[in-house]
């Protein structure tokens, strides 16, 4: 069974990533997590994502495009990447999450993947 | 007063609770009605106890309300026909209420029918810690990794279980006795190892949950005195919890058990861990939890000077491997063996454990950093402190295996 594994970081988290200090420990930690899913054999895709700084919103209104920097809702946490681990059930994806990096600071939001709804 | 009547209130939900449930449900044999008629106890003392004032004997008080509404909602004849003769005795209490006279524990009996085989052995421990110490499903399923509306669910089934099925609120007959213990020693246990490894990834709420499974641990042995597991459950939790404040440094890091200060371990803890393992060892009826307290005991003289004789060490792991060939124990005996023999000799018994049960088992990939890096294979050593790394959920443990190669892995 298929899990989306997302990742919330917090701001400081996130900045961890440009902080020359703490950067290194940073991705140490969240290789370490991948390398372990890769080992288990549970992986199956995900991907790191840029800061919502760098985002760009695109609505369509009335067949308007408009588009928009951001956003920058005030939040404490930030979605940062994803991982999709392929598990027996939702106990086995939850203890996984928990071995998350982002587990002990942020949150960590686990969702069974959609199923494709049956071609006609 | 009416604020004085509400903390009165407060104050007795948190300390008696499950003492009240474990009177209410052994009598009508309905944990889940037991619950709900306590629940509606409290309420009906929030509303009254302002206007009537706090009752002499307010825990007498809430059980006789329960009880009543129990038998209101009884269906079966035998559960009026059960409550009666409790519901007399509330009473009495009431009638009297300086009386010295307390109402019966009947907590262990609770904590046997939790544990009872006819029980799912996965949802006895949630069970327990639900109705014996009041913790909500919420932090159970925070605690036990589980989904909050799939263990609310669970418990529930355990519950209907416990009423339909007619398991019983008894401490079992002596032949029966040892089997239905180990289940209801398990289930605290469980709970302990929770609580300890929530203090590794510094969750407080979690971690209470160690100082409750002490408290079952110690009311198993006040109400069993002659089970000498009990007493070897209780030595094995008081030694680890008495080690509590030498696991981190100041700053929060991660201090495995060959570097921690003795000096800040619970020396009056050990002390009465200490007693309760001879208490048990008395009574010549050895098992597993007494073999694990052993092993804590060699540790925590080790920290005094006191080294033990490393081959010694082995042999009690080859006891308790013995009745409990658990995974973790299988692991620690190839330490054990690393410590005795030789780093090679480590490898080699650590390499002939089950891969499929070692594979995302961080306790054994630590052990592969350790002895790798004894041996020189600094490679190697690296591959396996980054798998250690990636398989933990402890953040300290986690910035421990990243950072330090030279230090032994962790240990519990």
């Amino acid at each position: 069974m298929k899990f989306a594994v997302l990742v919330y970081e917090t701001p400081s988290e996130l900045a961890a990533r440009e902080d020359p200090e703490r950067v290194g420990g940073y991705w140490a930690a969240y290789t370490a997590y991948s390398q372990a899913l890769g080992e288990a054999g549970i992986a199956a895709g995900g991907a790191g994502l840029q800061p919502p700084s760098v985002a760009t919103t695109v609505r369509m209104r009335g067949g308007q495009r408009l588009v928009q920097d951001g956003p920058f809702a005030e939040t404490k946490e930030l979605l940062g990447g994803m991982f999709i681990i392929d598990v027996a059930n939702l106990d086995a994806a939850l203890e996984w999450a928990s071995r998350c990096p982002a587990a002990a600071t942020g949150s960590v939001e686990v969702r069974p993947l959609l199923t494709p709804p049956p071609t006609p | 007063m009416t604020d004085e009547a509400r903390s009165v209130v407060e104050l007795i939900a948190r300390s008696s609770y499950g003492r009240l449930v474990a009177l209410l449900a052994s009598r009508a044999g309905d944990v889940a009605g037991a619950e709900d008629a306590l629940g509606d106890a409290f309420l009906r003392a929030l509303t009254r106890w302002p206007l009537d004032g706090v009752p002499e004997n307010p825990d007498a008080w809430l059980v006789a309300t329960a009880q009543r509404r129990l038998i209101d909602a009884g269906r079966h004849a035998s559960v009026r026909e059960r409550a009666e003769p409790e519901l007399a005795y509330a009473a009495t209490l009431l009638a009297a209420p300086d009386s010295a006279a307390t109402l019966p524990d009947r907590r262990l009996e609770l904590m046997f029918a939790c544990g009872h085989p006819a029980i799912d052995p996965t949802v006895r421990t949630p069970l327990m810690l639900q109705v014996v110490l009041g913790l909500d499903a919420q932090v159970i399923a925070s605690a036990f990794l589980s989904a909050p509306s799939a263990m609310a669910q669970r418990l529930v089934r355990a519950k209907r279980k416990i009423r339909d099925a007619g398991i019983p609120f008894a401490i079992p007959e002596a032949e029966e006795l040892e089997a239905r213990l180990d289940a209801v020693l398990e289930a605290i246990y469980a709970a302990f190892g929770t609580g300890w490894d929530a203090l590794d990834g510094g969750d407080p709420e979690r971690a209470d949950l160690a100082g409750e499974a002490i408290f079952l641990g110690r009311l198993v042995t006040h109400a069993l005195p002659q089970a000498a597991e009990s007493h070897g459950l209780l030595a094995l939790m008081l030694y680890c919890h008495a080690r509590t404040a030498a696991r981190r440094a100041a700053d929060g890091a991660y201090i495995p058990l060959s570097a921690q200060d003795a000096s800040r371990w619970d020396h009056r803890m050990i002390g009465e861990a200490e007693s309760a393992l001879s208490v048990a060892a008395r009574l010549r009826h050895s098992g597993r939890f007494q073999f694990e307290a052993a092993i804590q005991s060699a540790h925590v003289g080790r920290g005094f000077g006191h080294a033990v004789e490393p081959h010694a060490i082995v042999g009690l792991y080859d006891a308790l491997i013995a009745v409990a060939p658990t995974v973790g124990a299988l692991v620690s005996r190839a330490a054990a063996i690393g410590g005795a023999d030789g780093a090679e000799a480590g490898l080699a018994a650590a390499a002939a454990l089950p891969e499929a049960a070692v594979e995302s088992y961080q306790p054994w990939w630590a052990l592969q950093a350790h002895l790798l890096q004894r041996l020189g294979r600094t490679d190697e050593a690296q591959v396996a402190r980054v798998r250690a790394a990636g398989l933990t959920q402890d953040p300290a443990v986690r910035a421990f295996l990243l950072r330090d190669p030279g230090l032994p892995p962790s240990s519990r």
